[in-house]
């Protein structure tokens, strides 16, 4: 059943009114009646009529300007006006249409009349129809935009517990990054090297937020706790894995850098070459992927193989978002690969490089990116650093402070685990140790890493003499440690109270064959080369270092006062 | 847009072509391509030679059919990649989990 409208009817003719009238009631609908343009105006704004009869020419306002008083009283809902007229030129109908929605010529024909009133109540109801649609779409967006700004706020809080701020470190990041599925992570190791995270999620939106959160977490909580690249890279594909749907993944680089040990590693799964630009030379190695996405593999087949690449001062490290490449100009061509190579080629200073490619990037495009992320990573002395001191989750009231433990790490497991991160905690339960935590942990992962390699596995430090000396070795530690069926390496912690404070006693052992220690201690002194400097750097860190005369034991002290 | 699923004589293979640019406005059509069909094939094969595009979304869809097929055993090939999706495949390793021709 069609709406019982209310209409009006504008018409200086009081017999043509009547008829008209008289027409519109009969159609079931309410008719109101003016006779000149003025009344019907003000008619119209005390009764809002939803439809209008308008005769053209009339005494004191014509049809024309009351028509368009109507059409600025309605505002957004229409309000259909159908001009009545005995004009019969074009020119005037023409402007009937102009100023109302249709005309119907004199004298009436009733049965036209009652289809032209549907045909504009149909048009007016569906005017209606988008309006309360669009009001609604208005209103969920603007639902959308505050989900969004509140997980955005959350999401940072999350992943800016970093050390994106470094000033060893530049980024590009859009605003809304979290929304175009571009992760960037930053974090201080306990031993004083960095890990850096990009990643880009498949889509964008909340799906990929929501995967980003964990895996900020994971890369956060575990680099704080000493976890190493690849137990991190497990952790992260594992999560992943599990909570996110098939079909969406994260395309990731994971570097480590060391800045005492003046290394790189890097593990590239899914996303662009990134480069390593030696500022020496001008040479640049690319950091390829070599790997799935993280969130593609089950745990057992996730392979988490990283290249390791020596480092000088002052070297830098680009990573990008496939965003970077595929930024299109106004014919839709891409930026591409040659182009980035071109600025690397471009002979700028290096650290006029990660302007130069954000210039070269808006040259090409002519406005600002929104949907890229780059980072550059440079190494430098590590004193230039500031680094945040250590959250810890307890008052710290509660220490144990007179234990010894030992600990024999044997071959399945050296294989697989990484004991530092265990000892560590163990060893931060003592409140006066957390204000070296750093230090301890450097000097344990040095004091681990050498039992390993040259005890253990007996590598060659010498073989670190090069760059390609340098990737042959970590080869090999991989071989052995693949193959490695028997060995060990012990770890006694001794803790004893002191008068204002404390001291702790580390002893390492290795199931090595020793190593030649006043020579190795000579050549650190000399070496400025890739090897040799993590002997060096425990003698700096402890308050007593000492070798057992056949190198296959060393013990080192920490002390501290109560009021440290 | 088009995607279209022909079935070998045997039954034994299905062929998915894909025109125009493999991407997320894809979603739909792909699935039906490999669910709506009345047979189990053993084996699959994305033709890609009229793809012009292939975005990360398009890599999550080959993986929702790699679990559809059988994940670690299904047998899926993609052919006739241009350079620049080989490109991407390659980026992203997918022939670790894919026949790439």
């Amino acid at each position: 059943m069609p709406t019982r409208l209310s209409i009006l009817i504008a018409e200086d003719n009081a017999a043509d009114r009547m008829l008209l009238s008289t027409i519109v009631n009969r159609q079931g609908h309410r008719a109101l009646t003016a006779s000149n343009g003025l009344e019907a105006v003000m008619l119209f704004e005390q009764e809002r009529p939803q439809l209008v009869l308008m005769d053209a020419l009339m005494p004191v306002m014509d049809g024309f300007e009351a028509a368009r008083r109507i059409k600025a009283c309605a505002g957004e809902s229409l309000v259909p006006i159908i001009f009545l007229t005995s004009l019969t030129e074009s020119e005037a109908l023409v402007r009937c249409l102009e100023a109302g929605d249709d005309f119907l010529a004199k004298p009436y024909n009733r049965v036209i009349l009652e289809a032209k009133i549907r045909a504009m109540d149909r048009l007016r109801r569906l005017q209606d129809t988008v309006m309360r649609q669009r009001d609604l779409i208005a209103k969920h967006n603007e639902h959308l935009l505050t989900e969004q700004r509140v997980a955005k706020a959350v999401f940072d809080k999350v992943a800016h517990s970093g050390c994106l701020n470094a000033p060893n470190i530049r980024y590009l990041q859009s605003p809304f990054a979290l929304f175009n599925g571009d992760l960037l992570l930053a974090a201080f190791k306990p031993s004083g090297g960095m890990h850096v995270l990009l990643g880009d999620f498949t889509g964008h939106g909340l799906p990929a937020a929501i995967g980003a959160m964990p895996l900020a977490e994971v890369f956060y909580g575990m680099t704080a706790k000493g976890f190493s690249m690849a137990e991190i890279l497990r952790e992260m594909n594992a999560k992943l894995k599990r909570i996110l749907p098939v079909g969406v993944f994260c395309c990731a680089t994971l570097l480590n850098l060391s800045f005492q040990r003046r290394v790189v590693e890097v593990w590239n799964g899914g996303l662009p070459d990134g480069y390593l630009y030696h500022t020496a030379t001008g040479e640049r190695t690319a950091l390829v992927s070599r790997h799935l996405p993280l969130g593609v593999l089950e745990s057992a087949s996730f392979n988490d193989h990283y290249e390791v690449h020596p480092l000088a001062l002052g070297d830098r490290l680009f990573l990008f978002s496939d965003g970077v490449l595929e930024t299109c100009d106004r014919d839709g061509q891409l930026f591409g690969e040659e182009r980035l190579q071109a600025v690397f080629e471009g002979q700028h200073p290096a650290e006029r490089l990660f302007d130069e490619i954000q210039l070269a990037l808006t040259a090409f495009r002519g406005e600002a990116q929104d949907d890229v992320s780059m980072i550059e990573l440079s190494l430098i002395e590590e004193v230039g650093l500031t680094r945040p001191a250590l959250a810890f989750s307890d008052s710290g009231l509660s220490s144990p402070l007179d234990w010894s433990a030992s600990f024999e790490f044997r071959a399945q497991t050296l294989k697989r685990f990484n004991p530092l991160p265990f000892l560590l905690q163990l060893l931060l339960e003592v409140q006066g140790l957390r204000a070296q935590g750093g230090a301890l942990y450097t000097v344990l992962a040095e004091l681990y890493s050498n039992a390993l390699e040259h005890g253990v596995l007996g590598l060659d430090s010498a073989l670190k003499c090069n760059a390609e000396g340098f990737a042959r070795y970590y080869q090999q530690r991989a071989t052995r440690l693949a193959a490695l069926e028997d060995g060990y390496v012990r770890f006694h912690l001794e803790l004893v109270p002191q008068a204002d404070g404390g001291r702790l006693r580390v002893r390492v052992e290795d199931s090595g064959c020793g190593f030649d220690v006043a020579g190795a201690l000579d050549c650190t002194q000399l070496s400025a080369g890739l090897s040799g400097r993590g002997l060096r750097l425990v003698r700096q860190l402890t308050q007593h270092c000492e070798w057992s005369a056949d190198g296959r034991g060393v013990s080192v002290e920490f002390c501290w006062s109560a009021q440290a | 847009m088009s995607i279209s699923a022909l079935p070998s004589n045997d039954g034994q293979e299905l062929t998915i072509q894909i025109q125009g640019r493999f991407d997320f406005s894809a979603h739909q059509e792909f699935r039906d391509a490999y669910e709506r069909v009345n047979l189990t094939p053993k084996r699959y094969v994305v033709d890609l030679k009229a793809a012009t595009y292939l975005d990360s979304s398009a890599l999550g869809m080959l993986l929702l059919l790699r679990d559809h097929a059988g994940g670690d055993h299904a047998r899926i090939s993609l052919v006739n990649c241009n350079p620049d999706v080989r490109k991407i495949l390659s980026i992203s390793n997918f022939e670790q989990l894919f026949q790439i021709g």
